[in-house]
């Protein structure tokens, strides 16, 4: 009896464990922590942004335009008199809100679209494969482009069109992955159970796809990132007031000369969650990778 | 008893680009009995094993007749032939190293089959899972069913998957070399476990292996093939009686305690045993 409720003592807190490994081995580096804590600092900003920002990021005051960075403006003013800072921190909400969207789309399209072709393979794979490679052969920011002109420009479909286009490496890692343990024994032997393809693709092999995917996703945020924030600029992705920061560079831009404020901070911001987000995936690779397993 | 259970008549196999047959005119039957398949490397033992399972999708299999119980395997959907597996016919694997999926606790897969075979909950499926593990002989069945597979022995490894093909109380069981990936201490005990298991509940059990001793201990009758044909079929106990140059060869080739220090006889391979009419 004691040893029973020791073991489900024991076994409930084992995912948070293993959580904390791997967060204790992106601490003992110093670039995954540097992307660690950027990270942990713009998920704070986005959560506590009424807290965090000291004006109103919509409020114009034409008396105090294109103000240097100051006391009373941290970071300045833009040319309607909106405070900088507080703009930023709320826009770090909106890139949060991209991210974790297309994250949720592009992961399980990559996964099913790339486990099925592998697991399944001949023409099925080739078909799959071959769509894929269409969307490949596209620069991922051109292809949103056309997407979103054909979409009309918004922020929903800045967000549509950047998931349409990154969900293909995705695919391809995990029908590579597939591909090395598709003939493994244990598949033969989960067929031998009874269990249907279905049920093999969602229990078996996409857990052990899922590490390489996860990482693969985390260095895809970067890339997402700066499309978005491209579009943005382009004036195709969030439309104003929204204090997006492409948008805010790209209305930034023509007062770029006098004031370098405008275009400077959140030029700063898209390089830290972007620089954070791939080195907190290259962390992730070596904190996944089960041949490092027994450095942990 | 009349009807054999297992009816498998002139089986040819051959994988997709191949130039000739895997597996050619193989033909035996087998009631509740322990039949083993001996033969050298690639002479098709698993092949057929695995062919009766229909885990082949590249190879073209064709028979005249290749029915268990009332099934005619071959006419199956690939969704009936779910239903078959685990259920009423499983496979033992060679290495449980190989054949455990590896970030899956043992108990979990385990439990598997009966989840997928029976209405039940979970936690039935638990206990059925843990009763399994405590009769193929594993201690502290409660305690390895959440262990991962690298966490446990080769032998406890192999006493798993058993239970894992058992579970669903299969009428045939087909072991491709279950012992060939322990070390010879282990493998008596495992070979015992499934022997008990396999007599308790009336399997039928096909055991394919190279080891010419183990089978002729473990099962009533031998067939030996040969470059996938069947070469020769013998009551275990007759095996020294062999008729077949091939058989003798295998047997000759075989070190004895006690037996002459001459150097071991060298199998030969004649190539009119591949066309040799069907026995």
């Amino acid at each position: 009896m004691t040893e029973s409720t020791n073991r489900s003592q024991r076994r409930l807190p084992e995912p948070i464990i293993a959580l904390g490994n791997i967060l204790a081995f992106l601490m003992r580096s110093p670039t995954s922590a540097f992307g660690l804590i950027v990270l942990s600092i713009l998920i704070i900003t986005a959560i506590f942004a009424p807290l965090v920002a000291t004006h109103d990021p919509y409020v114009q005051d034409l008396n105090i335009t294109l103000q240097a960075p100051g006391v009373g403006h941290l970071f300045g003013t833009d040319e309607l008199g909106r405070d900088i800072f507080s703009r930023l921190v709320w826009g770090s909400r909106i890139t949060l809100t991209i991210i974790f969207l297309v994250s949720i789309v592009v992961g399980p399209i990559g996964l099913l679209v790339g486990t099925t072709a592998g697991y399944f393979g001949g023409r099925l794979d080739t078909v799959m494969m071959r769509i894929t490679d269409i969307f490949l052969s596209f620069p991922s920011l051109i292809l949103s482009l056309a997407f979103v002109a054909a979409l009309g420009p918004s922020l929903n479909n800045a967000i549509i069109a950047i998931a349409l286009t990154s969900w293909p490496p995705i695919a391809r890692l995990a029908r590579a992955e597939t591909l090395t343990f598709r003939k493994a024994d244990y598949i033969a032997a989960a067929r031998l159970q009874g269990a249907s393809s279905l049920r093999i693709i969602i229990k078996s092999i996409v857990p052990m796809c899922l590490p390489s995917v996860l990482i693969r996703l985390t260095l895809n945020m970067a890339t997402v990132i700066l499309t978005a924030a491209g579009l943005g600029f382009l004036g195709l992705g969030a439309q104003p007031p929204m204090p997006e920061w492409g948008a805010m560079i790209a209305t930034g831009r023509r007062y770029m000369i006098d004031s370098w404020w405008l275009v400077t901070y959140p030029g700063v911001a898209i390089l830290s969650v972007s620089l954070a987000f791939n080195l907190l995936g290259d962390g992730l690779r070596d904190a996944l990778d089960p041949k490092q397993m027994n450095r942990r | 008893m009349d009807r054999p259970m297992l009816e498998v008549k002139n089986l040819r196999i051959r994988y997709a680009s191949a130039p000739t047959d895997a597996v050619r005119n193989v033909s035996f039957t087998l009631g509740r009995e322990r039949l083993g398949i001996v033969g050298e490397s690639g002479s098709g033992k698993s092949t057929v094993g695995r062919a009766l399972l229909r885990l082949l999708p590249s190879a073209a299999v064709t028979a005249d007749t290749l029915r268990f119980d009332d099934l005619e395997l071959l006419s199956l959907s690939e969704r009936q032939m779910l239903k078959v597996r685990g259920r009423r016919m499983s496979m033992i694997l060679q290495d449980p190293k190989f054949s455990l999926n590896p970030i899956q606790r043992v108990g979990h897969q385990v439990a598997e089959t009966y989840l997928r075979h029976f209405r039940c909950s979970k936690a039935d499926a638990r206990a059925k899972a843990i009763d399994m593990l405590a009769s193929v002989k594993i201690r502290d069945p409660a305690r390895v069913f959440d262990l991962y597979p690298h966490e446990i022995s080769g032998g406890m490894g192999q006493r798993v998957m058993i239970a894992m093909m058992l579970l669903a109380d299969p009428s045939l069981v087909i072991a491709d070399e279950p012992t060939s990936a322990l070390d010879v201490t282990v493998r008596l005990q495992v070979l015992n476990i499934l022997d008990a298991l396999v007599r308790d509940r009336g399997i039928g059990l096909i055991m394919i292996s190279h080891d010419l001793n183990l089978v002729r201990n473990f099962c009533d009758r031998v067939l030996i093939m040969y470059a996938g044909r069947v070469v020769e079929t013998l009551a275990a106990a007759d095996l020294d009686k062999a008729q077949h140059p091939y058989t003798r060869g295998l047997l000759a080739a075989q070190p004895h305690i006690g037996g002459s220090r001459a150097p071991l006889a060298v199998l030969e391979r004649r190539p009119e045993w591949l066309e040799e009419e069907r026995a």
